[in-house]
């Protein structure tokens, strides 16, 4: 469980947010809805521990957010995506950078939807199946140079398929997604919260996600 | 460890990707080392005299080359803020970054160096010495380097910025790596400048990954 309490933030010189207190529970999901430059990103930025709270705590269970490593998982505007690596490599990478599982007390069952893969080890089949999860498995080894925005786009998600991070932090996840992409996305955000994750994510349109919640920022 | 290891697989695999740029810093000391006999003359006595100054600038500059873009790619990208939340510290990732400029930028510097000390006409007996020098010399360069590299991210102009912050960073290494091939070739000991490169490697060695850290955590912010 995830809670907030008196968040406040600045953006250079400008208090964007105030006595912002918000609580998700497991298997909940927030929406982040405001206007333009209201502190969506800031406070995604926060959360996953690259910004700076100027007040309030962040409380995971009992003990403070950022001193616990691999909790959150964060797909910002940037696809994090490098042009001189193949579809598959940039996700490896991935792979061997998530840290240990600290999923409290659960392991992660295998994902539902895909073809099965198989692969040499663990971390190969991992990758498939992330692929597959966003219909990437015929792109795999395409320098990621030549994707498109959408491709892109859907590789970054991809990585989220891969991680064991309980929370996904998300800053307009489905830009430049189209229909068929945005279903699979919606099944991967609901296998997730059906084992107890959450998802916080800032959006203008509405998500593949039902039963959220709505922090507005102003 | 698994973590650390992937991040630097990832900085050589890169490195292979885009060969040319890899290579581009090796060339550019191959020719600036090259246009000093067409400047001042083949005479082997005043060549030889100051070919240990000429390769140790030269080096200098070539390995300041790649670290322009040695975080700016993963902060445009998003990959820096990616590595940031793997929960490993910020010095680790820096120190990852230096392990891979050194080996794509200063060990290469090292190997060429010899030929072109012997092009310059530089005493054969002074080449160890300056081999021995430009060793811990290069890990240095590639210590300060990135720690500076760090600093500037982020700001505008930054690629003009580095060379006048880290340049007079690595005053002392310079000094003391020509030192110890200068000795060499008036036939004393270099041992106690190579002695003072190695001290100043030690103290190099943890502070600029934690310098660096530091920075990268105030970048993203």
């Amino acid at each position: 469980m995830l809670r907030a309490e008196g968040l406040a933030a600045f953006r250079g010189e400008r208090l964007v947010f105030r006595d912002l207190t918000f609580l998700v529970p497991a298997g909940g999901a927030l929406v982040l809805a405001g206007a333009n430059g209201s502190g969506k990103s800031t406070l995604l930025r926060i959360l996953a521990g690259l910004g700076r709270l100027e007040a309030g705590r962040l409380l995971w269970g009992d003990g403070d957010l950022a001193d616990q490593a691999g909790l959150v998982a964060f797909v910002g505007h940037q696809d994090a995506v490098k042009p001189g690596l193949t579809v598959a490599e940039n996700l490896g990478f991935y792979a061997g950078l998530s840290s240990t599982p600290s999923w409290s007390g659960l392991t992660r069952p295998p994902l539902s939807h895909g073809p099965e893969v198989v692969g040499s080890n663990p971390t190969m089949k991992g990758i498939g199946r992330a692929l597959a999860a966003l219909a990437l498995t015929d792109l795999a080894d395409l320098p990621a140079r030549m994707l498109s925005a959408g491709q892109k786009r859907r590789l970054a998600l991809s990585r989220l398929a891969l991680t064991t991070a309980p929370l996904w932090l998300l800053d307009e996840p489905t830009l430049g997604l189209d229909a068929a992409a945005i279903d699979r996305f919606g099944v991967l955000l609901r296998d997730h919260r059906a084992r107890g994750g959450m998802v916080i994510a800032a959006t203008h349109v509405p998500l593949p996600m039902p039963d959220t919640d709505e922090v507005r920022l102003s | 460890m698994k973590q650390w290891r992937a991040i630097l697989v990832r900085e050589l695999r890169l490195s292979l990707r885009h060969g040319a740029d890899t290579l581009a810093a090796l060339l550019f000391f191959v020719l600036t080392a090259s246009l000093f006999p067409l400047a001042i003359g083949p005479a082997p006595e005043t060549l030889g005299r100051i070919a240990p100054g000429i390769v140790w600038v030269c080096a200098l500059l070539a390995a300041l080359l790649p670290l322009d873009r040695q975080f700016g790619a993963d902060l445009e990208d998003g990959s820096l803020d990616q590595l940031l939340i793997s929960g490993l510290p910020a010095s680790a990732i820096a120190a990852a970054k230096v392990v891979a400029h050194w080996v794509v930028t200063g060990f290469p510097l090292v190997l060429t160096a010899a030929p072109l000390a012997v092009m310059l006409r530089m005493p054969l007996e002074a080449i160890p010495a300056l081999l021995a020098g430009l060793l811990p010399g290069t890990l240095l360069l590639s210590l300060l380097g990135t720690a500076g590299a760090a600093i500037v991210l982020g700001a505008r102009r930054g690629g003009v910025l580095l060379p006048l912050l880290v340049l007079p960073l690595t005053m002392p290494v310079l000094i003391f790596g020509v030192a110890a091939a200068d000795a060499a070739s008036g036939g004393l000991s270099a041992r106690p400048h190579l002695l003072l490169l190695a001290a100043m490697l030690a103290a190099a060695l943890p502070l600029c990954p934690l310098a660096a850290g530091a920075a990268l955590r105030g970048a993203v912010e």
